[in-house]
Parts: C-alpha cells; structure tokens; sequence
C-alpha cells in the first residue's frame, strides 16, 4: 500500500545480527540492548504510522558514555543507526530499515542543571517537552517551544527536526530556544558545542545541528533557554464569513505592532468536526481564528481591545473576547482536540508546509481546488501569524487505493507551497514523508551542498541515512559505505 | 591591496570566484568596508568588492519580510522598514564609531558577521531574523538555503551556518529577513552607584521578571545599570512601575528618543571609541561575569545581555582571553593595535573536534581556500 520506498536491507549486516549483538551488550548493560523479534517491533514506526519496519536492533543508552560506546560500535561494524527520540515524528523519521539499529534516548532522562540567574537549564534529551516546563514552572518560568505533542515527545526529536508549535509567533522555535549541546559523531566521539553564553564561537555549527533530523549526531545532552512566565494571558475569537477576510485580518493584526503569542486559524470543515467532539461553542464559519496575546490584566485588556477593532473593520461574524480562566480553556479546548476529534471520525493525513502569510488565502482557494480534483475532503487547522498551514486530508486507510490517492493530494499541497514561495515543512520535518518532494523545493546543487555537510559530520552516511534526502540522490553515498 | 573584481550581480560574483578558483587568488571580500578592521592580519590578498550587489527585492509588511541582495545598505533597509513603521528587530552595531572606520554598512556584512544588539535577549541574534540567504561558494556554485517564510525546517539549515561565518564558507548573494514593528513606546530605567556583582543580580532579577525586557546593561564608569521595555503605551508605563516598586527600586526613567540614544551608545559601545587601548567582546554566563572582571583587574567595561556580552578596554598586551579559559565563554579581540592582532588569534580557538569539523565544511564549501583564508584563524 505503501508509495514511498525505503532501501533494500543489507542481507550481510543482518546475517551478523548476533555478532553485532554481542558487541553491543559488551559496551552496555544487558538490559540496553533489545533484540528479540518481538520487542523490537516497538520500535517499528513513529508518528507516520503508514509506514512500519522492525529495526534489528534496539539500543538505549542512559549516558552520552553509553551513547558513545553504542555508536563506537556500529561505527567499526558498519551498522546504520536511526536515533529517536520520543517515536512522534510525523515525517517518518524514527522509521527504523530491518538491517539499522535504533538509539533511543528514551533512559536519558535527567535534568542536569536548573540555572535561574542565567535563564537556563540543562538536561539529557530524553526528557519529554513539557517535561522540561513542569521541572521550572513552580519557579515562574516555561520552556517556550510548545509541539501539539509536548506531552510525549522528547526533546531529542524536538531538536532533531527543529519543532515549532502554536507560540512559536512570539518566542521563536527550537533553534532560538537552544544555547548549547552535548552530541555523540557518527564515530563515537562525544563533542560539545555551546553552553550557557548567548552565542558560541566559530561557525554557528549548533544552527546547523538543529533540524538536522539525527543525521549529523546524537544529541544527548542540551542547554535550553526558560523565560519568565507572563502574567497572564487570554484569547479572543473571531469568525469570519471568508477566508479572505480572515486573511487579512491576521495580516492587519501583525502589521498593526500588537504582538500576539499566538493566531491559530481553523476552517470550516474542521469546526464542523471539532464542534462535534469538543462542544467549544464555536460558531459554523468559513473561517475562525483563535488570537492569543499575554501580559498584565490592563495589558491583555489593551491588546485585545486593539485587535476586536481590527477585526470588526472587517464584518466578523462572531467576536467573542475571553473573560474567564473557564472561557479560555474552552476556546482553546477545540483548537486543542482538532487532531484527536479528525482521527475520531476519519482516517486522516497531516500536512506542513509554510506559505508567506500574504499567500494564506490564495493557498486555501487552491487546497480547495484541489480537494475536488482528487476527490478527498481536507480540514485546515494551523498557526496563521507564521503562515505554517496544517491541511488534514480525510481518506479511508482501509480502502485499497485511498493512502495512495491521499499522498498525491498532499504532494500537490506542498507543492503549492513551494509554488506562492513558501516550503514543504515548517515544523514537522522531511524525514521520509516529505524526502522525495525535496528536489521541487532544492536544485541538485542546494542538495550537493547539504549532502556534503553529512559528509563532514558522517562520512559514511551511518546516521539515519535513508532520510531528508531522496533515494536516488544519495544513493552514491549510501552505496559507499558497504 | 588591489580589486579583483567589483560585481554587481550574482552571476558576475560566480564568474569572479570562478576566476579566483582558476588563478588560485585568495580574495578578501568586502562590501562597505565598515567591519574590514576585525579579524587577523592578513596580506596578499585581493579584494572582491560586492557593494555592488545591492538593492532590496522585496519587502512585504504583511507578512514581516525583506529580501535584499547582500550589499544594500543598512540605512536604505532602515530608511525601507521606516516608512513601514517596521525595524531589524536585532539591533545590528554599527562598528564605525569603535574601530575609526568610514563607509556604508551594509546587509550583507551584517549577516556575515552575525551582528547584534542589545535586543537580542528578548528576540534573539541576527541569525534568528535571518530566514533564507543566496550565496556563491568558493567552487563558485550558487546555493540557497531557507526561504522567505517563518518557519522553515525543509533540509539543513545552511542559513544558520552562513550567519557569522565572516565569508569563509561563501560570497553572500542575497538575504531574507524576518521583521518587526516598531514598539510604540519604549522606557529605559537608570540605576545609579551599582557594581558590577550588584547590577548583574537587578538585571538578572529583572530579566527574571514577566515584565519583557529588551535591554539589559551595565557600565561600569559611573556604574550605572539600564532596563529597558518596549509596546504598547499603557503595558510599558505598567511595567516600569513594577519594576520600580520591584528590583530597580530609585531608578530614574528615560523615554522615546533619550532612551534610544542611550541603547545606541551601548550597542555600538561608543564610550570605548577612540580611546586608546584593546576592545575584546566576551560572551559568558551572565553570572559569571563579575568574576570575569575581576580576574580581569576590573577594567573599564560595558556589559550587555545581561551581563552575558562583556566589552572590555584593556592594555594591548593584556591577553584577556588566556585569563578568562577557567571560566567558559568565548573571547574575540575586535580592535587592537597591529603587534597584538598579529600575536593572539582574533576569533576564540575552537577545541580540536570542532576545528576539525569547521576545516571539514570549509573545505567543502571553499576547497581552494581563497575566501578570506586566515580571517577566523
């Protein structure tokens, strides 16, 4: 059923598996080393559940020393290894082939350092994202980047694809949020890069490490940025009879100097489900924004006056300003149940691409346009202010055909994208699900020059190499290594 | 020095590290020539002057963007978002003023040496403004990385690595930019009679507050320590009242222009210009800074970022680097006299596996080596 391929198991690294065993629980304690056919299948898939493969191996080290002996090992038996944080990659990647070994760091889960002078804290990545806010919260303070999956997914992913989430308009991502890491090289080595000051030196290898989706290093070690947090904050809801208003209404906002934390945009189908599911009380329009800005009381009171008049200059059908801790829990609830309510009723594939904000309307009419080409109804939910569109295509797994029916329509969105000039992920990442759109975005050039940085860090492509790039075009590289 | 080349496209910036490629000429690439002063003693080199390349490509309000090519001037760009009631959000040092330098700085420059200012503690680097950048690399191929969006995570982030790597890894095309508008109002709080251990803990106390900081300095002639917020009118009136109530108990308020021309003064580090001596820029742990200086035998310092960007005025001969190893954090040497910029390496060494990593992608991106070689160390 499936439409994007992975390469061939290496029938020679398989018939080693018991050597490469052996070695593996030499260098780490027994209970590390996960190799029975049925546990392993634990690992089989991350949060691109279309795709599944067993890996040969699991490992989980519970020190960067453990990390590195693990790594040693595959280096010199010339095994890949796919790193994984938490398995929620929508992107496909933490998929495991049959011949590679994966290195969770799900056992590495201390917090290391709490520094409140400096604003920072240092922990091993295997900590969860929110994780890592419920260790400083009691003290006033949070760790900004906030993905739908905080809750599980670890903060090893969360630097290995660059994840974003809906607050990310007022505090950037997790590149902006990362002072410094300890990361295992693809040979073992245990570097360190950055710290606890705001800029490291020489080139800025740590932005380049960011996003770089585990095939440059583990990272097992990361000094992170916390912030105050604001006094308070409170959204507003605004619904709209178009998307056109809608998007102008965002553009208006931003343009304006208020600087929401958050805008979150919802379409009609998806109130429609969401509604169903989570009974927010949200109106049935074309388009609902959800607009959320921080501060004092007298502050959010200023803030959100400016924006209800931005909005009501545009014929609004609804404006419903929060004035409780309860109504904003509500308001939010619907945003915050939209995956959970789709998946209720409907198989459903989630998409990422950005789009300037000024094109948010065009790409809309255009997904609509779409939709009806390929015969698939699509939801949009997504964070408006930075243009990162999310469409939810609806298909059927069970039926014969649909999977394959509901990757085209998603290849055509994100080529959209791509076309108004925007790109095909924003937060979730290429790994496998986006791989082989990557030439539409990227000359053969642009991918040369980022293929020759995994050169650099990975010689011989041992780290998640099957990735990012399309198969064709690393095959070379990949074929070097046996 | 003598020009190798002057384009002004970026296909003639292609042909001219093409031609550099083939002759085997090393050359110093140079736009306004206001930042030329930092980095090593270098000689016999030629000069790629991409000024030339200039103009901004688009700008769009709407969706907080500028894309320009590398050698437009700030001011055009400042003069462009202006007019917007949009800004750079970073703050970019103009570094005229601390080096004696004239000439226009320029976009592209900036990126190149990732420069940024006193607002980068609350809205981060010029590198996190920087969303997408075109760039001729010293096999004279044209790659592009990023984009124009908000959110970009579709490959390697190149744009990071082309952000202060001062031209070793390639020729800077064109570059695209987050913006921002400009804060209604803005109100610096003065402290007065503080020391460095004392003002590090009311800024760290403040930059531990909700109230939103976007400056944090001390320096230490007068000893005096500001705070600065920026908004909307009400919310920045709010907040100096707290914090007057709070950790800047006494200090005196300084509005609109007053304010900015203080941050301006910190930002381009004025009070060290043209005096004689050493200007090192340290980024450390704001809390280990007061040790710093006094390991350092409290020289004259301005301290931003809280305390975490420590400019210091030294003795020429003062080695600052060798005295703060024990501490952590990272030393430049930005002005020295021609002896001392020959003896200590400009830009902090990088540990063994870092440097190694480092001559591996720049020997991928500039095989030949010709673009400013010797410039990083």
């Amino acid at each position: 059923m499936s439409t994007i391929e992975m390469p061939k198991p290496d029938r020679s690294v398989i018939d080693r598996k018991a050597l490469i065993v052996d070695a593996l629980c030499k260098v780490l304690p027994s209970d590390s080393v996960i190799f029975d056919e049925h546990e392993t299948r634990a690992y089989e898939c991350d949060g691109l559940t279309a795709y599944r493969c067993p890996p040969m191996v699991a490992v989980l080290p519970r020190t960067s020393q453990e990390c590195s002996a693990a790594m040693r090992v595959c280096h010199e038996m010339n095994v890949t290894v796919v790193p994984r944080g938490a398995g929620t990659s929508l992107a496909g990647g933490a998929l495991p082939t049959a011949d590679c070994v994966i290195l969770g760091t799900a056992r590495l889960k201390d917090v290391l350092e709490v520094d409140y002078d400096n604003r920072i804290i240092r922990v091993q990545t295997g900590v969860t994202n929110l994780s890592v806010t419920g260790m400083v919260e009691d003290d006033g303070y949070f760790y900004a980047p906030d993905p739908s999956s905080q809750l599980a997914c670890a903060i090893a992913g969360n630097i290995a694809m660059n994840s974003g989430g809906a607050h990310c308009l007022k505090y950037g991502v997790t590149t902006n949020n990362l002072l410094g890491v300890k990361m295992v090289m693809s040979d073992g080595e245990i570097v360190e890069i950055g710290g606890g000051a705001m800029d490291a030196p020489g080139l800025d290898l740590l932005g380049l490490i960011c996003g770089s989706e585990g095939q440059l290093g583990i990272v097992t070690e990361a000094t992170l940025r916390i912030l105050p947090k604001p006094e308070g904050a409170r959204p507003v809801l605004i619904g709209f009879d178009s998307a056109e208003a809608a998007g102008e209404c965002v553009g208006n906002i931003i343009k304006s100097g208020v600087l929401p934390v958050a805008i979150e945009y919802m379409d009609r189908p998806c109130i429609r489900v969401v509604e169903k599911f989570a009974k927010a009380g949200y109106p049935l329009c074309e388009a609902l924004l959800i607009v959320e800005v921080e501060g004092s009381e007298a502050e959010i009171a200023d803030q959100l006056s400016r924006i209800t008049k931005i909005a009501r200059a545009l014929n609004p059908v609804e404006v419903r300003v929060s004035e409780s801790a309860e109504q904003s829990a509500l308001i939010w609830k619907g945003r915050k149940s939209a995956f959970g309510a789709m998946g209720q009723i409907n198989d459903y594939m989630c998409l990422d691409g950005t789009v300037p904000v000024s094109e948010l309307p065009y790409t809309l009419k255009r997904i609509g346009e779409l939709s009806k080409q390929h015969g698939l109804d699509v939801a949009n939910v997504f964070h408006a202010g930075d243009g990162n569109m999310h469409p939810l295509i609806l298909f059927d797994a069970n039926e014969p055909g649909e999977q394959e029916k509901a990757e085209a329509f998603g290849f055509d969105i994100l080529r959209t994208c791509v076309d108004v000039g925007g790109c095909l992920t924003g937060e979730h990442g290429v790994g496998v699900e986006k791989r082989d759109l990557m030439t539409y975005q990227f000359n053969a050039d642009d991918l040369e020059g980022q293929m020759q940085v995994k050169d650099v860090f990975d010689p011989t492509w041992l780290l998640n190499p099957s990735k990012v790039f399309p198969l064709q075009v690393s095959a070379q590289r990949r074929a070097g290594r046996s | 020095m003598t020009a190798f080349a002057a384009p002004t496209t970026e296909t003639a910036v292609t042909e001219a590290v093409r031609a550099a490629n083939s002759q085997n000429t090393a050359v110093q690439i140079i736009a306004g020539g206001t930042r030329g002063r930092i980095g090593s003693l270098r000689s016999g080199y030629e000069c790629l002057d991409v000024s030339g390349v200039a103009g901004i490509t688009r700008y769009e309000p709407g969706a907080l963007t500028l894309e320009a090519k590398a050698g437009t001037p700030i001011v055009q760009i400042e003069a462009a978002l202006d007019a917007e009631n949009q800004m750079l959000a970073f703050e970019p040092m103009d570094h005229r003023t601390l080096l004696g330098t004239s000439g226009t700085p320029t976009i592209g420059g900036v990126v190149a040496a990732n420069v940024s200012g006193p607002r980068r503690i609350q809205v981060g680097a010029c590198r996190d403004s920087l969303l997408g950048a075109r760039f001729v690399d010293g096999a004279g191929r044209i790659l592009k990385n990023g984009g124009r969006v908000m959110k970009n995570v579709t490959g390697y982030d190149l744009v990071k690595l082309m952000a202060g790597s001062w031209g070793t890894l390639g020729v800077l095309s064109e570059v695209s930019l987050k913006v921002q508008a400009i804060p209604e109002a803005q109100a610096t709080l003065l402290g007065q009679g503080l020391n460095i251990e004392t003002a590090v803990q009311a800024m760290s106390a403040a930059l531990g507050s909700p109230y939103d900081l976007t400056g944090a300095a001390f320096k230490s002639a007068g000893g005096e320590a500001m705070v600065r917020v920026e908004g909307l009118t009400e919310s920045v009136a709010y907040r100096v009242q707290r914090m007057q109530s709070e950790m800047c108990k006494g200090w005196r308020v300084v509005e609109g222009s007053d304010s900015a021309a203080l941050w301006q003064d910190v930002r381009d580090v004025v009070p060290f210009a043209g005096r004689e001596g050493a200007v090192w820029r340290l980024s450390v742990k704001p809390s280990d800074a007061p040790a710093l200086l006094e390991d350092l035998g409290h020289p004259d310092a301005i301290c931003d970022w809280g305390g975490g960007l420590v400019w210091v005025l030294v003795d020429h001969a003062k080695d600052v680097r060798q005295v703060m190893t024990k501490r952590g954090g990272h030393a430049t040497l930005v002005r020295a006299n021609t002896s001392a910029r020959s003896t200590v390496p400009v830009f902090h060494p990088d540990p063994a596996p870092i440097a190694a990593i480092t001559k591996g992608l720049r020997a991928k991106f500039d095989p030949r080596g010709i673009l400013n070689p010797g410039l990083m160390g």
